[in-house]
């Protein structure tokens, strides 16, 4: 049976990963999970300097999701490559650095200090929805979009993949600006625009008053979205949102994604990114799936 | 070490309105425990996926005990669970509270505020005075008086001791120490954390915030501290506190 995968010419062990920002850089789930039995893990966004973040409350709950507002709070690139890097190389995974900016000078600023560091994967976010300049504001609009992926893209040394926002009319649409841009790959999708309202205290639940949402209720949306680019576009497909077990991975495989993200379900359980490996294993033993390839895209 | 467990619940009964007491069999993380950490209890049920931030009361005998008030879905969750159903729990969770060389403490429990300090009275060596504060009719006194030197009641309502809050009743009192603890509403933590600067007394107070993963890794709850250069960033309270020393925290 085989589990493996590989995106741009690095080879994942199998298709899991971790969704940028569910994870940080895996020590604090390393309590409970062997890393060494992950694809790869996804690091928390990290920009050219450290950002402070959004005020709290920064998390609400909603049915079957979460909205959040954190901001990317992070202690910057240099940090990152001095401490995180040595860490997860310690492990036998693959490293996928997600890459935030306000600008596309503090983009590029990130992925030029990344060059000649040992990691696998670039994950560019232009897709955060809560941070009030870059961010989304990058993503949402098809020439933004590509203007930003070919600049920084002169700069990587690694392969990079661009992370889409679901906030658009028409996903397919920045998918192949991004691809005309330069983007060896794509991920999604980041979180969903959402508000919850405390209609006790009469206001926002988050300080930000907006934020993203995840979780098992947008899995529908994701697996559309994946599979609408999947069919326009040539290049690897991370699936994420929503991804709490196997069967939910096998959805975003079979509507075309190489590799699967799981994020917020981390939350929820620890161990979420091992039960879908192991979901995946069992599906494809149950169902005579000899090569993951098999079922790629098969819807 | 943080483990998951899933622990047997040997009572959990309403000890007064909406408020429970569960008391959970874990050997490994009771012993483990430190006066002032949490745990993450889950709810099992899919569509609230978060577990839900509870204070340890107490852990010993292999048992963790949890008071804790029925304010939403999750916590409607736990308080109909029943003896002999179990329980998933993440803990020990955050650092709890700081012990010190400090001879004389001074301990000021809130609301429900009041639980995770009976633990650290049971644990602290020295002179213990006990302020706790409730709206009405508080909780767990009666043990309190068990660990303690001295145990003070303030209720906003004067239903229960000294009409007034907390902080007005120290004032009254002239409670002087050489450590303050204080768990409660926000609100209630600075005014504690002025009294401990009027004192010139330290203080250390545990806070709380709406939370995910509890662990460290989403960075969702987060207070703003300064630093010994006064410089001001978001610490999370999952893992950097929940206790912070009162003057690190920038109050607003």
């Amino acid at each position: 049976m085989n589990t493996s995968v590989e995106i741009c010419g690095v080879k994942m062990k199998n298709p899991v990963t971790t969704a940028s920002g569910t994870f940080a850089s895996g020590r604090e789930y390393g309590e409970f999970i062997d890393l060494n039995r992950l694809g790869a893990v996804t690091v928390k966004g990290v920009a050219s300097k450290a950002w402070s973040g959004n005020p709290a409350p920064r998390i609400a709950e909603v049915y079957g999701g979460m909205l959040n507002s954190v901001g990317l709070q992070n202690p910057g690139v240099d940090w990152f490559i001095e401490n995180d890097i040595p860490f997860l190389r310690e492990y036998d995974t693959k490293i996928i650095v997600n890459v935030c900016g306000h600008s596309e000078e503090e983009y590029v600023d990130v992925v030029k200090k990344l060059r000649g560091a040992d990691v696998d994967l670039l994950e560019l976010n232009i897709s955060c929805p809560n941070v009030s300049e870059g961010g989304m504001a990058f993503g949402t609009d098809p020439k933004t979009a590509e203007n930003i992926v070919r600049e920084v893209k002169k700069y990587a040394d690694k392969p990079l993949i661009v992370k889409l926002s679901p906030n658009v009319t028409d996903i397919t649409a920045i998918a192949k600006a991004d691809v005309n841009g330069g983007a060896d790959a794509l991920s999604l999708i980041n979180t969903v625009n959402a508000m919850k309202i405390d209609i006790y205290r009469r206001k926002a639940v988050l300080s930000r008053k907006t934020g993203g949402m995840s979780g098992p209720a947008v899995k529908p949306i994701a697996v559309r979205m994946v599979y609408e680019v999947c069919n326009q576009v040539n290049v690897p497909v991370i699936g994420m949102g929503g991804i709490s077990n196997g069967e939910d991975a096998i959805e975003f495989i079979m509507a075309g994604a190489t590799m699967v993200s799981v994020g917020t379900a981390n939350f929820t359980d620890p161990f979420a990114t091992i039960k879908t490996i192991e979901g995946i294993e069992a599906y494809m033993k149950k169902y005579n799936v000899n090569d993951i390839r098999d079922i790629r895209g098969i819807v | 070490m943080k483990k998951i467990i899933y622990g047997e619940i040997l009572s959990n009964d309403e000890i007064s309105t909406n408020i429970f007491d569960m008391k959970v069999k874990a050997e490994d993380i009771s012993k483990e425990a430190k006066a002032g950490q949490f745990a993450q209890l889950f709810t099992g049920k899919g569509e609230l996926i978060l577990p839900r931030p509870i204070s340890i009361c107490e852990a010993e005998n292999g048992i963790l005990r949890f008071v804790y008030m029925k304010v939403g879905k999750g916590t409607d969750v736990f308080s109909k669970m029943k003896k002999g159903e179990s329980i998933k729990i993440l803990a020990p969770c955050g650092n709890g509270f700081y012990m010190t060389d400090a001879k004389e403490h001074i301990i000021v429990g809130g609301g429900i505020g009041i639980p995770p300090m009976l633990e650290l009275t049971k644990r602290l060596k020295g002179k213990k005075t006990v302020i706790l504060g409730s709206r009405s009719k508080g909780i767990l006194a009666e043990e309190f008086k068990k660990y303690a030197d001295e145990v003070y009641i303030a209720s906003d309502d004067g239903s229960e001791g000294f009409k007034g809050n907390v902080v007005d009743l120290m004032r009254e009192k002239n409670i002087t120490g050489d450590m303050i603890y204080a768990c409660g509403p926000k609100i209630m933590l600075k005014f504690v954390s002025m009294y401990a600067d009027e004192k010139n007394t330290e203080c250390q107070v545990s806070m709380e915030e709406r939370m995910a993963c509890g662990i460290g890794a989403c960075v969702g709850c987060v207070v703003k501290i300064k630093d010994s250069k006064g410089e001001e960033s978001y610490k999370k309270v999952c893992k950097d506190g929940p206790v912070f020393y009162s003057s690190e925290v920038v109050w607003e």
